[in-house]
């Protein structure tokens, strides 16, 4: 068994941060220069040039390993986003970085990292958004930095890491039906809080997490942001390999936690009993069962099933199945964001777009879309979103004070169909 | 960098995000000359306007949480903030100011001791916060050498370009 949280041995973390050391064993806290195997930069890349020149650096350490994937505002919407995206282009030309994820290609850049096998076992990634956590479902450190930093990171193939100590959780227990891994990691938000993993690493492992999906681990590894982590990481076993089979970019390093792994704390899960959850506003931590909140008659203007988190096939699959033969309540705007242009081709191929369109949804193109309150799908003052998102801190939709409630896919739906949060198993 | 920094403080509460320290909708927006005039638009409307350089800010747990935006100390940057102190940060913030050259400090228990517009003494080498108007201060474990000389270089940027300059740039693979 892994991880009683007394051993001296190493945990997933600190396997992955000796090997990009080049160093035998590591202890939390120690630093260490990282070699970096993964860089990604979308639109937040463009602050990455100036400072990139002002370094007096000439060449990207490796063009290989890097990729632009731009994905806030696809196709630019203002004129701000076009100059960003014009930027990175020019950057990528001059550089020779063949790897730009340009429109028409294009989806959230965790997406396309996943989709395309950019990170691979035993990794270090780092990329200039928060999110790049959730490539850590692949068995990885991957982490999110800052601009500046990345062009350090360009510049030199290298970044200074603070080794983490980590929090392991341990999940046993079958998700009943209309329960999904969102849920499953809002209930450990609910328990974890927003820092309370802040400068730490977040390793899930147990039955319940060696049975689920790529698409699953990647929206407990995502949220992991929520709770202030460095990383979220899944040790890599055969669902990993499978998925990585055909579309691994680079070799593969599978490393594994030691039996005896020292944790700094560890959080056991049954989700036998979990039922759908809800984080209110104004934070991803402030989580109650959805059942509790449901006798408040919440209202929603705004319904959003897209993002990072939550907008891959089967999260769009699990949604037009709730939906056929219904309509979106009168006064709902319901907005679909695919997570990426190859989910968007499935959608179509597989009837969602036309069960989401027919029912009075609009299916957008892929990108963030809704998510982060700057490109469309904008919220009043005063307006309710019940969103299959990542964040509900005020202002991040819109207007300051209107509301949003994170939910599963499935939840959101519920709620689009109702024009109020509601069950999701009432429709399954 | 100075090993003593004094300045007016402007304070901050728990948990603000960087969605509250620049908004989504400046997200497009590169240039900190015009980002700082947006800084703290939520969480502190007055601040834009009216901080001055040298001034610092002093914020609860979890300051800069949420997304990796850079913005958010590019603009303090700008303004040209003595230092930011924090009962804690999020993780990427507190690289991020680090990196663009702001002193970053992590004191937990130095919110309490402060009310907006005090006056505020930081030692970094011996790691103290003190009230200059009430005596009341707290110690904080002196940055690691390695951030100090990230600060002394001035930001990321300049010690990178020291470092290739140097050419002891690690570029093989
Ligand atoms: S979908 Fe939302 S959380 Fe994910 S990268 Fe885009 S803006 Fe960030």
């Amino acid at each position: 068994m892994t991880g009683n949280g007394t051993g001296a041995g190493q945990t997933l973390a600190e396997r992955i941060l000796a090997r990009a050391g080049g160093l035998e064993q590591v202890t939390p806290g120690q630093i260490i220069d990282g070699r970096v195997d993964l860089a990604m930069m979308h639109e937040q890349g463009a602050q990455t040039v100036q400072p990139f020149h002002d370094m007096g650096a000439s060449r990207v350490w490796d063009p290989d390993r890097v990729v632009i994937a731009i994905d806030h505002w696809v196709p630019a919407s203002t004129e701000g986003a076009a100059v960003l995206h014009r930027i990175l282009r020019q950057f990528a030309k001059e550089q020779g970085l063949p790897h730009f994820y340009d429109v028409g290609n294009h989806g959230i850049c965790h997406q396309i990292l996943a989709e395309h096998g950019w990170v691979v076992p035993g990794d270090l990634a780092v990329g200039t958004d928060s999110h790049t956590n959730m490539l850590g479902a692949m068995g990885a450190v991957a982490a999110g930095i800052g601009p500046t930093e990345m062009a350090a990171v360009l510049a030199l193939g290298k970044l200074w890491l603070k080794v983490p100590p980590t929090i392991h959780v341990r999940v046993r227990g079958s998700l009943r039906k209309g329960v999904y891994a969102k849920d499953l990691i809002l209930r450990i938000l609910g328990e974890i809080k927003t820092t309370g993993a802040t400068y730490k690493a977040v390793e899930f492992s147990g039955p319940t997490i060696e049975r689920m999906s790529m698409s699953e681990r990647f929206t407990l590894c995502n949220m992991t942001t929520e709770m202030g982590a460095k990383c979220g990481m899944i040790a890599p076993d055969a669902t990993t390999y499978t998925f990585l089979e055909k579309i691994a970019k680079h070799p593969m390093h599978p490393l594994a936690p030691d039996a005896d792994a020292h944790y700094e704390r560890v959080v056991d899960i049954d989700v036998d009993a979990l039922g759908p959850m809800v984080a209110c506003p104004y934070s991803p931590d402030n989580v109650r069962p959805l059942e509790e909140v449901l006798p408040k008659h919440v209202k929603v203007d705004q319904v959003f099933l897209g993002s990072c988190t939550n907008a891959r096939i089967d999260d769009l699959r699990e949604g037009a199945r709730i939906l056929k033969g219904h309509k979106v309540a009168a006064g709902v705007r319901f907005i679909v964001s695919p997570a990426s242009t190859s989910i968007y081709k499935q959608a179509l191929d597989e009837g969602l777009i036309e069960t989401f369109t027919e029912a009075g949804g609009v299916f957008t193109n892929s990108s963030c879309s809704a998510c982060f309150g700057g490109n469309m799908g904008i919220l009043a003052p005063g307006e309710v979103c019940a969103s299959s998102s990542n964040r509900n801190f005020p202002g991040r939709m819109g207007a300051k004070n209107a509301e949003i409630y994170l939910l599963s896919p499935a939840a959101t739906v519920a709620a689009a169909i109702r024009g109020e949060l509601a069950d999701p198993r009432e429709f399954l | 960098m100075r090993d003593l920094i004094e300045g007016r403080v402007w304070t901050l509460g728990d948990d603000v995000d960087t969605d509250q320290i620049i908004s989504g909708k400046y997200l497009t927006v590169i240039d900190p000359n015009e980002l700082k005039k947006h800084v703290f638009e939520i969480a502190l409307p007055e601040f834009a306007a009216n901080a001055q350089a040298g001034d610092i800010v002093i914020a609860g747990v979890n300051l800069g949480c949420g997304s990796s935006r850079e913005h958010a100390p590019q603009a303090l940057k700008a303004i040209g903030v003595g230092a930011v102190v924090a009962d804690s940060f999020a993780r990427i913030f507190f690289r991020n100011a680090i990196n663009v050259g702001i002193p970053t400090i992590e004191a937990p228990g130095v919110r309490a001791l402060f009310e907006a517009g005090d006056g505020a003494r930081i030692e970094m080498g011996a790691g103290r916060v003190t009230n200059v108007r009430t005596g009341a201060s707290v110690g904080f474990p002196p940055l690691p050498s390695h951030l100090l000389e990230l600060l002394e270089a001035g930001g990321l940027v300049e010690k990178v370009k020291r470092e290739l300059q140097a050419g002891r740039a690690d570029t093989a693979r």
